[in-house]
């Protein structure tokens, strides 16, 4: 089991390595340097600002010093700086962290409320049309942009009802009911989205265990439906849902993106957007760093928990 | 006494006809009503993408002064902000979709398939390593990694269709890789191998064929995935540019703006985007089921 450990976590950080490596050449890629971007919006290059920008920013330094530079400060915990701000970093990032994490949150409760039980009664309902139903209907949450969903979520909302979502953020320290009712919105459409894979995978695996010979013994004890299928078999079939579960966090965070600009969440992907559009390059790569590392984390994190769960699964060989 | 039918007289085979020779069709239909429903989609789009000319009224760049004018009379599904005609822009918009979603697809499909037959082959360091890149690829969301790609290459058709397939080419690789690993140990490779038959050959003759049924799975399963992940990028204005009639691109900022105003300009190219990828996934469910015997019933 030690071993194990220390094996993924050796995996984690050598994914984590080639992640960086990869963004570093990723953003040497895009057209001109940040130097540029600063000039160009001034309006005027005086090219001795230029060399001493370069300078500070070490840019004129060969590309491995401006790698192993970026990977020390980052084992700082330094984000650098943000040129649209002016600021470090860290402190644009901050603020925004609770929004992205309270919309993730709510998003993963809501797609594993709606995924799971529909999962279980479209397999216990296998091939009715209840089933099909289920399946068609999860099946569209995954086919509609979350993007779109959001907007005609929005203008439902002010079409019928006259309510219009707060366009500011709400903190849920100073108004709680302001701030459900803004996140609400988005987590659901983000939610609905996510939950259809966990729909489909909830539903095999239950297909899967209700096969086996202890559900007929179950069964043949006289025990009702209800505990037959919510007690016996799911918590069985809840291993893969719950492996799924990490891989989906991966897949939420990408849905987060665009969901927050539509929804005006000033989050941290929202803020990744920004600096995209705005060519601040350094940002872009901490930020996108700064994701891999949850995702990576997140799948550690849930192959331990496998493990935990299942006492059959052994890592001795592994 | 009854006689024994004459030698050479066909017996009367007791079973019906469609089930003795099953019509594949037919009976995928009646099998997959939810995939049939989806390939009925899938066949729209490719025929609205093939003669979207002659299914539009307007030409789809062309301004007017008539602008935000509401879905009926000329305009039937409304003009946009400049005046041009949705009905029209939704049409042609199903070519940039459904060619920057079949060629991104496929381009990541064959590279990362190609990897995944190495690596599942040969094994040893360079599946090792293999592996470990596909790990560092996939350490992203999907969109994220898009969104950086594009950023770092700049918007345009073709860097679009560049950014989307290297995203699905990790997925692709896994599921080739899958599939070499256990077809390999069959006995018929191993009879090919004791017949002096080269790697190569081996690989792709009698390797590669079998993995087809995966392969095509995969590839409807992404095919919806490309589609949103363009349709997100264009709509941060990151993917397809103007003047492309991209739904995505539709629904951009600028519809945002107009969205209280003119909703029809928010609700078309959104269905649009909705049922394309519907028609892929349910046809992507019903070949999966049909195609990987593993799932079947499930």
């Amino acid at each position: 089991m030690r071993a194990y450990v220390c094996q993924r976590l050796l995996i984690a950080g050598v994914t984590l390595l080639g992640m960086s490596l990869l963004l570093f050449v990723l953003m040497r890629l895009a057209p001109g340097n940040i130097t540029d971007v600063i000039f160009e919006s001034a309006g005027y290059v005086d090219e001795a600002d230029r060399h001493r920008l370069e300078a500070e920013l070490g840019v004129d330094r060969p590309v491995i010093v401006q790698y192993t530079r970026w990977l020390a400060d980052l084992g700082r915990g330094d984000l650098g700086k943000s040129y649209r701000y002016d600021l470090p970093a860290w402190e644009v990032i901050r603020p925004r962290l609770p929004v992205t994490v309270e919309l993730a949150v709510l998003s993963l409760v809501f797609s594993v409320l709606l995924g799971v039980p529909t999962g279980v009664i479209s397999a216990v309902r296998r091939g009715r049309p209840l089933d099909y139903a289920l399946r068609v209907l999860s099946l569209a949450g995954l086919s509609m942009p979350s993007f779109w969903l959001g907007m005609i979520v929005i203008l439902l909302l002010v079409r019928s009802l006259g309510l219009i979502p707060s366009m500011t953020y709400v903190s849920p320290f100073d108004d709680l009911r302001a701030n459900l009712f803004q996140f609400l919105l988005p987590a659901l459409a983000v939610g609905y989205r996510s939950s259809a894979l966990i729909m489909r995978i909830t539903r095999s695996a239950m297909l899967e265990v209700l096969r086996e010979d202890y559900i007929r013994t179950a069964w043949a004890k006289g025990q009702r439906e209800g505990s037959v299928v919510w007690r016996h078999a799911l918590k069985n079939a809840s291993l893969p849902v719950v492996t799924l579960i990490g891989i989906e966090f991966a897949f939420l965070i990408g849905g987060l993106v665009v969901t927050e600009t539509v929804f005006n969440l000033p989050g941290v992907a929202r803020y990744l957007v920004d600096a995209i559009q705005f060519r601040d390059y350094p940002i872009v790569q901490n930020l996108a760093m700064l994701i891999a590392v949850v995702v990576v984390l997140a799948n550690l994190a849930v192959d331990l928990l496998y493990s935990w769960l299942d006492p059959r699964i052994t890592y001795g060989g592994a | 006494m009854a006689t024994l039918p004459a030698v050479g007289v066909a017996i009367p085979d007791p079973r019906p006809a469609a089930r003795r020779r099953p019509a594949t069709l037919a009976r995928f239909v009646r099998k997959n009503p939810l995939g049939a429903a989806g390939g009925v989609l899938m066949l729209v789009l490719v025929v609205a993408a093939l003669f979207a000319d002659v299914f539009a009224t307007h030409n789809p760049v062309r301004t007017s002064s008539r602008v935000l004018v509401a879905p009926g009379g000329e305009f039937w599904l409304g003009s946009d902000n400049l005046g041009r005609d949705l009905y029209s822009r939704v049409v042609h918009g199903s070519r940039i979709s459904l060619a920057v979603g079949l060629a991104s697809t496929l381009l990541g499909a064959v590279v990362g398939g190609l990897v995944g037959l190495l690596s599942g082959y040969v094994g040893g360091k360079t599946d090792l390593i293999a592996q470990r890149l596909m790990d560092v690829m996939q350490a992203l969301p999907i969109l994220v990694l898009a969104l950086v790609l594009a950023a770092a290459l700049g918007p345009s058709l073709t860097n679009t269709i560049v950014a989307i397939s290297v995203v699905i080419a990790p997925r692709a690789a896994r599921v080739v890789r899958a599939s070499v690993l256990s077809i390999r140990e069959f006995a018929y490779v191993e009879s090919a191998r004791a017949l002096g038959v080269g790697h190569l050959r081996i690989a792709f003759r009698h390797i590669l064929p079998n993995t087809f049924g995966p392969f095509v799975v995969l590839v409807t399963a992404q095919l919806g995935g490309a589609i949103l992940v363009e349709a997100a990028l264009s709509f941060l204005g990151l993917g397809i540019p103007e003047p492309y009639p991209s739904w995505g691109r539709m629904l951009s900022i600028a519809a945002a703006e107009y969205a209280q105003k003119a909703p029809w300009l928010v609700i078309y190219p959104g269905l649009a985007i909705s049922l394309a990828v519907f028609g892929t996934n349910l046809l992507g469910d019903a070949l999966r089921d049909t195609l990987d015997p593993r799932l079947r019933g499930s």
